[in-house]
């Protein structure tokens, strides 16, 4: 196990320097830089001459191979360099909207998980009836109703007693109550959909690993039923799962962009449109790595997982 | 509907009847904290460095400047750091006498060095320093501080707007002491003379200030504290603001958004509206054929119907006020009589478009195509595009509208690789010479779009700029118009309209043209 957890880390190493390759490269095919939008977007009547000034400052007069090796060492050495809209280091920025950020797709996949496997379970165990027929409308809802979408439905409603949630980002540990206000109802918004994804997922394997010899062999035993889902089927139809939400969690770190924008959220998502629209190289890289090694973890853990929920697999 | 209706029209009573924050003639009250929107966040804290609201909004609180803008009776200028001052009658020196006793956040005295220090980088850069001031400043010869509330600037040449330069709100005045520790100090760091103290800054969530106890201005500020919070999306800041998390929001809102507003909030909502110190302007790119030809330019801008236009698009976006190159209703502006005798400005539409037609003719280029390079915001940049397209198609033109994000938008600006597009003109106040520098030769300025050089114009600008007769000055300003529009290198499409919407509790802020003047929060007071 310990051998397979190493392998697999060590395996990070060439997706990460490829992702790292492809997103240097491609940036830099994108016209414009950070420098014209940061002293002239706003109409500022910037010499040429500033502008030429700026450019050396940052870096970007020089070669393009030297910059990619210039940001490879700083790579090796955790250091993703400094944003070039601000000045700051970009693991700073990263860092500030990581909080809230992961506190929403933690708060989503609570949401998602408590709903999602007594709905999956049910419609499962009470197939073609009036309940399956319920939870598969919900469901459809969830996964035709984008995030954002619901969000809104969510402000307005809210916005009919003329109340709203604090729009500044209070950490847990501060004031739990003002952070729960105001991350609940995003983490509502995207859990919904997540929710409805992973009841789906739950139904249909719990369908079928409901059919299985083993299940059979287990009634045939004399188990109770409710053990019979619990311990036999419910375990074995959480596979697929568990991928689902592995995936589901990671996309929840960058994905939220418009959720975010919704909410009024300093979110990695906002981070990421802004560093976007700004030709901000640097940040845009150094999340894009983020988030690309957050993948390439949760698909680690959610492997793992895989050996606790199912003693059959053990990785060697 | 008949909510929204009695709601709208009671809003619109409301601001006609002049019941702003300044018209209600009540005593201030002091305390609270005032949470208001910053639609966009700021890069860096450094004034000099900047030309967006976003740095303003966040940093005028903490600083002083030595004039500003005495808003009740724009453009007239009056003291900030400045108890008094003088100009020479050859206008080639001016005079300050500073305030005593003014102290810096940090607990030290400003003194003249102070003045000195700030306007050296602003008019001089060190290496390493963006200063956006410096053409600004360049007539300045040398600054004298012969005592310590005493400060004089000596010119190398009379410059007409001189005081319209000092009263300028980026020029924030910084400790000389903490330039000399670094020349980009106030980049990351803060340390004024304003009427709020700097707390704190979460980036990406708001910027936090409290009270200057110390503050020059016996009385003032009146609030306790402030948090002004960045809300980039339109939709999430008027959802706040409904909500009551935020009580104002000073750049501006379109009309659906004001629409929107008044019918949720009726009578707790304050609408103010001006017009704007903001311009759309459509640039010919005089290199690329068949640009480079005066009647295909003229053809293009004679067959815009602004006058109609405005009315449609007032409506539904920002646009609104006819003008020339000096923002209309203001002491410089180009009255309408005399507009409509302008290429473009024409009232007579028909007779307009059928000359614009000869003239494509006569040119060679009846069934003219071409790209319309235009940034990709909605307000008030997408209506001004679909506008121009279809007012061109009336003639014949057949236009495709490409929209593109800011940063390729302007490389695409800067290398010449458009026909035409639409330009923007941010300024803050209503002096000639900051409206004109956007039309000077691209040698002179390459952020002239239409890339033409013409000596003429030059002439006039440098002209108006040293004549001290405001009717003389009235006069060249004219002829530079004329020149330009004649010539039809670029012209302004339709000048901006300004709405704030704030809670009816926020009092003393007071509305301009421009949102970025005002912006010290050191009059406002919270009326609950």
């Amino acid at each position: 196990m310990l051998r397979y957890t190493i392998s697999r880390i060590l395996f990070m190493i060439p997706t990460l320097i490829g992702v790292a390759v492809l997103v240097f490269f491609m940036l830099r095919i994108v016209p414009g830089d950070v420098v014209e939008v940061k002293l002239r977007g706003d109409g500022g009547n910037v010499t040429q001459e500033m502008v030429e000034m700026e450019r050396k400052r940052l870096g970007l007069d020089k070669p393009l191979l030297y910059q990619f090796g210039d940001w490879m060492v700083g790579l090796a050495k955790f250091d993703l360099g400094k944003s070039m809209w601000t000045d700051r280091p970009v693991i700073e920025e990263i860092l500030i909207r990581l909080e809230l950020s992961l506190e929403v797709a933690i708060l989503a996949t609570i949401f998602a998980t408590l709903l999602s496997v007594p709905l999956g379970t049910m419609a499962a165990l009470f197939r073609d009836t009036w309940i399956d027929y319920l939870v598969r409308i919900v469901t459809i809802g969830g996964l035709s109703i984008p995030s954002f979408w619901f969000g809104m439905l969510i402000i307005m409603s809210l916005l009919f007693f003329n109340w709203l949630p604090p729009i500044t980002f209070t950490p847990i540990y501060v004031d739990p109550v003002a952070n729960l206000t105001q991350l609940i109802w995003p983490a509502m918004a995207v859990g919904y959909r997540y929710c409805a994804v992973t009841a789906r997922m739950i139904r249909s394997s719990l369908l079928e690993v409901m059919n299985e010899d083993y299940i059979r062999t287990a009634r045939a035993k004399g188990v109770f039923e409710k053990l019979v889902v619990s311990r036999h089927a419910l375990r074995n139809a959480l596979l697929p799962a568990i991928t689902v939400m592995g995936l589901e969690f990671a996309f929840l770190i960058g994905g939220l962009v418009v959720t975010e924008q919704v909410f009024n959220l300093n979110g990695i998502g906002q981070l990421f449109v802004q560093s976007v629209a700004r030709n901000d190289f640097m940040l845009i890289q150094g999340m894009v790595m983020m988030i690309a090694a957050f993948y390439v973890f949760i698909n680690l853990v959610v492997d793992l997982l895989y050996g606790v929920f199912d003693p059959r697999i053990r990785y060697g | 509907m008949l909510k929204f209706f009695l709601s709208l029209v009671g809003a619109v009573a409301f601001v006609a009847a002049g019941t702003g924050p300044g018209a209600e003639a009540q005593q201030p009250k002091r305390g609270g904290q005032f949470n208001f929107a910053i639609s966009a966040e700021t890069p860096h804290y450094d004034c000099h460095g900047s030309d967006t609201y976003a740095t303003l909004h966040f940093s005028a609180p903490f600083y002083s400047t030595l004039l500003r803008y005495n808003l009740s009776k724009f453009p007239e200028v009056e003291g900030d750091l400045a108890k008094s001052w003088a100009v020479a009658p050859d206008q080639m020196a001016y005079t300050f006498k500073l305030h005593e006793g003014v102290r810096f956040h940090d607990g030290t005295t400003l003194t003249s060095a102070d003045i000195k220090a700030t306007y050296d980088r602003l008019r001089n850069p060190p290496q390493g320093v963006v200063s956006n001031r410096k053409a600004t400043f360049a007539d300045i010869d040398t600054i004298e501080t012969p005592d310590a509330n005493t400060v004089i600037f000596k010119m190398k040449a009379v410059n007409s707007s001189m005081m319209d330069h000092f009263a300028s709100p980026w020029n924030c005045v910084y400790a000389a002491k903490d330039l000399a520790t670094d020349p980009n100090w106030p980049k990351t760091h803060i340390n004024g003379t304003g009427p709020f103290t700097f707390v704190e800054h979460v980036k990406g969530s708001y910027v936090a200030g409290k009270r200057n106890e110390n503050y020059f201005k016996k009385g003032l500020p009146y609030l306790d504290s402030y948090r002004g919070i960045f809300t980039l999306q339109a939709a999430a800041m008027l959802n706040a603001m409904q909500g009551g998390q935020v009580l104002a929001e000073f750049r501006g809102v379109s009309p659906a958004e004001r629409d929107r507003m008044v019918a949720a909030m009726g009578d707790q909502l304050r609408v103010e509206e001006s017009s704007w110190t903001l311009n759309l302007i459509v640039a010919f790119n005089v290199e690329k054929k068949p640009f480079d030809d005066v009647r295909v330019r003229r053809a293009l801008l004679m067959a815009i119907d602004r006058w109609g236009g405005s009315v449609g698009l007032s409506r539904i976006s920002t646009l609104r006020s006819v003008g020339g190159i000096i923002r209309p209703g203001s002491p410089f502006a180009t009255p309408e009589a005399e507009l409509v005798k302008l290429p473009g400005f024409s009232k007579d539409i028909a007779k307009s478009r059928a000359e614009a037609k000869r003239l494509l003719a006569e040119a060679g280029v009846p069934n003219l195509k071409f790209v319309l390079w235009n940034r990709n915001l909605a307000m008030p940049y997408t209506p001004a595009g679909i506008f121009l397209v279809d007012q061109w198609r009336r003639i014949g033109v057949e236009v495709e509208h490409v929209q593109s994000d800011t940063a390729p938008y302007l490389a695409a600006l800067r290398a010449g690789n458009y026909v035409v597009s639409i330009d923007f003109s941010n300024l803050f106040n209503d002096d000639p010479t900051l409206s004109l520098t956007k039309y000077l030769s691209t040698t002179k300025n390459p952020l002239n779009l239409s890339r033409a050089n013409d000596a003429e114009i030059d002439k006039l600008y440098e002209q108006q700029l040293r004549e001290g007769d405001v009717e003389k000055r009235k006069a060249l300003i004219r002829a530079l118009e004329k020149r330009l529009f004649d010539q039809a290198y670029q012209q302004p499409l339709l000048w901006w309209h300004r709405i704030v919407l704030t809670h009816k509790t926020v009092m003393g802020w007071k509305m301009s043209p421009s949102h970025n003047l005002g912006a010290d929060l050191a009059e406002v007071w919270l009326n609950q």
